[in-house]
């Protein structure tokens, strides 16, 4: 994806700066109905879920107690799954996010959780509701975009290295929880600077002390604790959490995924920005920049109201049972300033963002410029860009960009 | 949750060791077991499952639940509540601070106990309901046998020493409560009447009652009964026949009122003008009082930093201005996030005062001793000051 500003058609170019205020004062509105509703119904939701995931994990747990038999491991396993998830998804990440402080319940405050997780929530909410959500989408300054190790818009030269980002991916997948640690902790900036002099700030260094401490609970209460306690069922309670954490780690890396990568949607450049924000402008950035996942009510929950990113983005801290409450008002104020709302299911949305990640992978307009028949050739383009120096690199570029400009100049013209 | 190691429950540890001895054997294990807890369930603590089953067990934070609601009058009831297993007990005319989420939001008050210690165990509280009052209409209206209730063990020094001698008791509206609760704690009532308990039979007792009228006050037939029965001699004093109290009379009312030693409870204009009162004819005063005035005023205040960082720094911020902003440009250190009310980076406890939601309109408001113990979290970067504030930094 090119950045919004730099493309020769903004999809906001048909927008005046009145209309984006008008914009903000319509979502303010809708905001507001929701705080002036909120009351004993949320409370009484998000003391459910709370209930039901303290609940399945409880009793996942017991069953694994007797995890050598197969059946008992299956429905373990499945469950304690289902109960991580929970508690990263639509309890810990809302809770975290201050969603429901306004109860001024001590037990349930963003200032006071701690969830299942490598990360600990104080370094989570640094990076997670300070940079992403204020910075959403600008390249270079929102780390959620590629999440620091990955080439995630054309702009961004591209390196042979950058080949290796699927598998990037994929590895990042599987320890979704300890990537999301590294990264909070912002472990790759701080290794850079470390290599020019600069010493690891203080916080860093407390942080770093307070993540390993987290990590080395976490892990002894999966890998140690109840395998210890399931007894002779030591090592097939071992496997079973190890499987639960790998399932929430896919899980949770697929539907974020889907929040910000796929296919159409916007980012921004940093220098595009003005420098006051308006209200207006801020909002209509989050609605550019996020897509939704459509599904059931069961999807909803598991990917914590995720699946609303995009009014999940426009108001952060709202509850997040409300999310599917307001979103066709959402999705009506799309239609009507022309916006579009990018919503589709989650294979759809998992294979979208996939998809990019492989095409940013490779040099820009390789994918689009490669079919079956011209496979050969291209691949030995692509071996000479890889192998080339940097010369031979832009000039192969060149060619590419401008097979690029010949389809979107065909795609223009009409038939 | 819970990030601070909790010690362990009470119940782990009972047959804990005793002047100095070693810890015994069964502690040992019952403290080595409790640990495997705390590392199975981490990050939670293992009350944190335990409180799904038993909310009112020992160890757990102090809880009750309601078991019945009386009403008294037309805006009042009595509010029956088992309290969880380690309530420490009370003295009559203490008070409890109860924590009630009313629309899904935890609220604080402190309320009298209206019974001395009951055999058993209950404690139970009288609420007028407040014409605009949240809580105190929530629990006359709304409260039901089974809501749950957040409490603090009693407190209050609104108490009687041993040999009380000659007492009066002046109260006004709902401040007649402790008084009760004391009463009834010297004076119990049961189906064959008034018990005459031989630690009571030198006490002279005299209530002077100010109330609107007699249907408006609570507790009216029990002192009534009292009085009746010979414990105490009642002065009702309603405004609509009566007029309006005059602390002035009280001299005329009570002759003896020089032998007295007088407890007085209800709004503060009245305990102001007693306090006068008896300072002038130096006479010896006790008093108790709930509610404080009102803490808004006109829009922006005086900002006061009460904890290590602010180190006692006060500024005047604008009704406009989001305190974070005001504060820095004080020199104040501050946390600080996204500055548009989203990131919740900048949340600081609210002890004292009342601020405004800058994006609309929404006053939150924090009194000491209703409000809960921490303060009230507020986002500094977008409230500001609706009078004067104090806040923990």
């Amino acid at each position: 994806m090119t950045a919004m500003t730099k493309k020769p058609e903004s999809p906001v170019a048909h927008l005046t700066t009145e209309d984006i205020e008008q914009l903000g004062r319509e979502l303010d509105a809708i905001r507001q109905e929701v705080l002036d509703s909120r009351g004993a119904r949320d409370a009484a939701y998000i003391r459910k879920v709370i209930k039901v995931q303290r609940s399945l994990e409880l009793g996942s747990r017991a069953v694994l107690l007797a995890s050598l038999f197969p059946p008992a491991w299956i429905l373990g396993t499945a469950g304690l799954s289902a109960a991580k998830i929970l508690d990263n998804m639509e309890i810990g990440h809302n809770i975290l996010h201050g969603q429901w402080d306004w109860m001024r319940d001590p037990k349930i405050h963003s200032t006071t959780w701690e969830w299942d997780s490598a990360s600990t929530a104080e370094g989570w909410k640094h990076s997670h509701n300070e940079l992403h959500h204020t910075y959403t989408n600008i390249v270079g300054k929102d780390n959620d975009l590629g999440w620091g190790i990955m080439r995630v818009d054309e702009d961004q030269p591209w390196t042979p290295s950058a080949m290796l980002q699927p598998l990037m991916n994929f590895l990042n997948m599987c320890i979704f929880e300890y990537g999301i640690a590294m990264y909070d902790l912002e472990l790759g900036a701080t290794l850079k600077k470390r290599k020019l002099g600069i010493a690891p700030s203080a916080r860093f260094k407390r942080e770093l002390t307070n993540t390993l401490a987290k990590i080395r609970k976490q892990a002894t209460k999966d890998y140690l604790i109840h395998p210890l306690l399931s007894g002779p069922s030591f090592l097939t309670t071992l496997a079973a959490n190890l499987t639960a954490n790998f399932v929430r780690n896919v899980w949770s890396h697929s539907v974020i995924m889907c929040g910000h990568f796929p296919e159409g949607v916007e980012t921004f450049e940093l220098s595009a920005i003005p420098e006051k924000e308006t209200r207006g402008e801020w909002y209509l950035r989050q609605m550019l920049g996020s897509a939704n996942i459509s599904g059931s009510k069961l999807m909803h929950i598991m990917s914590g109201n995720l699946s609303h990113q995009i009014e999940h983005h426009i108001f952060p801290d709202l509850p997040s049972n409300r999310y599917a409450e307001i979103a066709p008002k959402v999705r009506a104020l799309f239609e009507k300033y022309g916006l579009n709302y990018h919503s589709a299911p989650l294979p759809q949305q998992v294979a979208s963002a996939w998809h990019k990640v492989l095409r940013l992978s490779l040099p820009n307009g390789w994918l689009e410029a490669t079919d079956r028949h011209n496979l050969v050739p291209q691949l030995k383009r692509l071996y000479t860009m890889v192998t080339g120096d940097r010369r031979t690199r832009r000039q192969l570029q060149k060619e590419l960009d401008v097979f690029l400009e010949g389809a979107a100049a065909a795609r223009t013209q009409p038939a | 949750m819970v990030s601070v190691p909790a010690p362990a429950p009470r119940f782990f540890r009972r047959g804990a060791t005793t002047g100095g001895r070693a810890p015994g054997l069964g502690e040992a294990l019952r403290d080595r077991l409790w640990r495997v807890a705390e590392a199975a369930t981490t990050p939670f603590a293992p009350a944190d499952y335990l409180d799904l089953f038993h909310p009112l067990r020992p160890g757990a934070d102090l809880r009750g639940r309601v078991v019945k609601v009386v009403p008294e009058t037309a805006d009042a009831a009595t509010i029956e509540i088992k309290p969880g297993a380690d309530w420490a007990g009370h003295t009559p005319g203490q008070y409890v601070r109860i924590g009630i989420d009313v629309d899904g939001v935890r609220h604080w008050r402190a309320y009298s106990l209206t019974h001395g210690p009951r055999s058993d165990g209950h404690i139970s509280i009288t609420v007028k309901a407040v014409p605009g009052g949240k809580v105190s209409s929530y629990l006359v209206r709304r409260a039901h046998r089974g809501t749950l209730v957040h409490l603090e063990q009693a407190a209050g020094e609104f108490i009687l020493p041993e040999q009380p001698g000659k007492l009066l008791f002046v109260t006004a509206g709902s401040g007649v409560t402790p008084v009760v609760g004391m009463l009834r704690n010297l004076f119990p009532v049961t189906d064959e009447g008034v018990v005459r308990l031989r630690r009571s039979a030198a006490l002279d007792v005299v209530v002077l009652h100010v109330a609107p009228s007699r249907p408006d006050s609570i507790f009216i037939r029990n002192l009534e009964e009292l009085d009746t029965a010979g414990a105490i001699r009642l002065l009702p004093r309603y405004t609509e026949t009566h007029g309006r109290l005059d602390v002035e009379e009280l001299g005329q009312l009570v002759p003896d009122l020089a032998e007295r030693t007088t407890y007085a409870c209800g709004p503060h204009g009245l305990l102001d003008a007693l306090e006068a009162h008896h300072q002038r004819h130096r006479l010896s005063l006790q008093t108790e009082q709930f509610r404080v005035g009102s803490v808004v005023t006109a829009e922006g205040g005086r900002v006061t930093f009460t904890g290590a960082a602010g180190s006692g720094t006060a500024l005047d911020a604008a009704g406009d201005t989001p305190i974070l902003d005001a504060a820095e440009a004080a020199g104040v250190l501050m946390p600080s996030g996204c500055r548009m009310g989203i990131c919740f980076g900048c949340v600081l406890p609210l002890k004292e005062g009342a601020v405004r939601d800058l994006r609309n309109g929404e006053l939150t408001v924090a009194v000491p001793g209703e409000t809960g113990a921490g303060g009230v979290p507020i986002q500094t970067c977008i409230s500001a000051a609706a009078g004067a504030c104090t806040i923990d930094h």
